[in-house]
């Protein structure tokens, strides 16, 4: 394989996109919602567990999409585990970034490992029509802590 | 697909095709170009580019207006334009052909204008299940606001039509019947010929989407008897912009205006206006002159293949293509009727169709991914997606090896 197809296609993406983690649904989520990415027909669906405290206590998603959007899916559910709803919408925020410029956005302090984790997903600012295949868990885990049902990357 | 089989075929000579075409001449990251999405659009000969750029360079001024000789030579090479149309499908008089923006618009038009005019509450509409979004949405707009039923043709598993199920759908309110000529998505070819015939017994009208129908085999609208039929310049190697809709003389006569607008009208005033005679009142506004022409040029280039050659041609490749990929671990055709033209979707188990393209990308292989605008028929076949490759006149045996080789690198990436 060529090597800028590798730097698309990093080992984390590939294994991850294979073996999503927490590809189940959680009995006692309580905030879930689907997204969609109509032009390419992904469809995911994210579960959350908030605890009274705002925590998120487990993160879960099923679905089926590209290599991308699922490693991005997988990635994220591991990342959220123990955040707070803040913290969540931060780390989003910095992966809207990563996905778009690659850069860095302003890290809430403490996340530095958590980022350096989902870099892997910089690798799509390159690819425009990639970008929202990295993004479309982020946003529909958005939508859930928002309460809607469903979102979609139009 | 029809090939005569009684005469002795001309050696197809792909590479003296090939460069006829700039665009396949080009490097691709490094590798050679391989043009594998000519269903989505085809690339043009010099003949088409040379013959739209002549237009601009020498022959251009707005026609059917001016007194002078250069719209006078202009408007001539417009009209000559239709009657290439004309004889690329044999209908019956040059005014039977109206020049649309594309096959979208051509659809549009005989919706609006033959469906608001002719058609009432109850009135029934069948379509198929693997039309694309252009066959489909404007018949969904009379159903919202004219309360016109559609019916739904079913296709099988392979992507074959279910003729049985047509006929059962086939009633007394059954009053138009619009079905693709090829999918777009499978390459399946449909039985129009038979479906026009049912329908005719039935009372129905029928409209084809002949959009990949005219580029993959040689079409005669007055043998099929069809009473539209629709299609795009740019699947068939000519420019974008410039779509032909075919009607019957007495169905156009009968159908009012799409558009209002100059070059349309024989008499306006504030009290009333009277229309311009076939084909001028289906064409308000300046048209694609330019682009009309190209679309000339591109008929006369592929006719000096031959259509019969390129079928016989394509038919190769798809046979070819058909079994280097079934080789392919995990490799899974979606559509496999009898009848097919130069179209493969398919699915790789350990590969979306997105990561698929963007491999295949790297590999300087253009293809396309996604739902081809036919989600009803992506449902049908329990798909989110597909990859698809296209064979247009210009591909070659070498490019499929290619493609292959590149789908192996896809297996070692996602599949191993």
């Amino acid at each position: 394989m060529n090597d800028d197809l590798r730097d698309l296609y990093q080992e984390v993406i590939l294994d991850h996109g294979r073996f999503p983690r927490n590809f189940r649904h959680p009995v006692d989520a309580n905030r879930q919602a689907e997204g969609s990415n109509p032009l390419c027909g992904d469809r995911i669906r994210v579960l959350l567990t908030v605890d009274a405290d705002d925590v998120i206590q487990d993160a879960a998603f099923q679905g089926r999409g590209c290599a991308v959007s699922m490693a991005s899916a997988s990635l994220m559910t591991e990342v959220l585990r123990g955040k707070s709803v803040g913290q969540a919408k931060a780390l989003s925020d910095g992966v809207q970034v990563l996905a778009t410029t690659g850069g860095n956005t302003q890290i809430p302090f403490g996340f530095e490992a958590d980022m350096d984790r989902l870099s892997v997903l910089s690798s799509v600012r390159d690819y425009p029509a990639r970008v929202k295949c990295a993004t479309l868990a982020w946003h529909t885990m958005l939508a859930a802590l928002a309460g809607q049902l469903q979102t979609s990357m139009e | 697909m029809v090939i005569g089989r009684n005469e002795t075929p001309a050696p197809y000579d792909v590479e003296r095709i090939r460069a006829d075409f700039p665009a396949l001449g080009q490097t691709m990251r490094g590798r050679p170009l391989v043009y594998l999405d000519t269903a989505a659009s085809a690339q043009k000969p010099h003949t088409v580019i040379e013959a739209e750029a002549g237009v601009y360079r020498s022959d251009y001024a707005n026609i059917h207006r001016g007194l002078y000789q250069l719209s006078e030579r202009t408007s001539a090479h417009y009209e000559e334009a239709r009657e290439t149309v004309r004889r690329f499908i044999n209908a019956r008089g040059h005014h039977e052909i109206v020049f649309t923006r594309s096959t979208t618009e051509a659809i549009n038009l005989v919706a609006a204008s033959y469906g608001r005019r002719f058609l009432v509450p109850g009135d029934e509409i069948i379509l198929s299940e693997l039309e694309h979004h252009s066959n489909i949405l404007p018949w969904q707009q009379l159903q919202e606001d004219g309360g016109i039923v559609i019916k739904r043709m079913p296709v099988g598993d392979d992507g074959a039509l279910e003729l049985d199920s047509f006929l059962d759908l086939l009633g007394p309110r059954t009053r138009l019947v619009a079905v693709a000529h090829v999918s777009n998505v499978l390459g399946t070819v449909l039985p129009v010929a038979e479906i026009i015939h049912r329908a005719h017994a039935a009372g129905a009208k029928v409209l084809v989407d002949g959009a990949q129908g005219v580029v993959h085999m040689p079409v005669d609208v007055q043998a099929l008897d069809c009473d539209f039929y629709a299609f795009s310049g740019h699947k068939l190697y000519g420019p974008t912009g410039i779509g032909v809709l075919y009607g019957k003389e007495e169905l156009l006569d009968a159908m009012p205006p799409y558009q209002r607008g100059g070059g349309m009208i024989r008499s306006v005033s504030f009290e009333g206006s009277c229309w311009a005679p076939l084909s001028a009142k289906f064409e308000a506004g300046t048209p694609a002159i330019a682009q009309a022409i190209g679309l000339a040029a591109a008929i006369d280039y592929v006719q000096s293949v031959g259509l019969e050659n390129v079928a016989r041609h394509e038919c190769e490749l798809l046979g070819y293509a058909t079994r280097r990929l079934s080789d392919l671990p995990g490799f899974r055709m979606i559509g496999t009727a009898p009848c097919k033209a130069g179209v493969i979707s398919f699915t790789l188990d350990h590969a979306h169709p997105h990561d698929i393209a963007q491999v295949l990308d790297r590999a300087g292989i253009a293809i396309r991914a996604g739902h081809h605008c036919a989600q009803p028929l992506m449902e049908r076949m329990g798909l989110a997606a597909t990859a698809r490759i296209s064979f247009g006149l210009y591909n070659t045996g070498d490019e499929v090896d290619a493609l292959v080789a590149a789908l192996e690198t896809v297996w070692e990436m996602f599949g191993k």
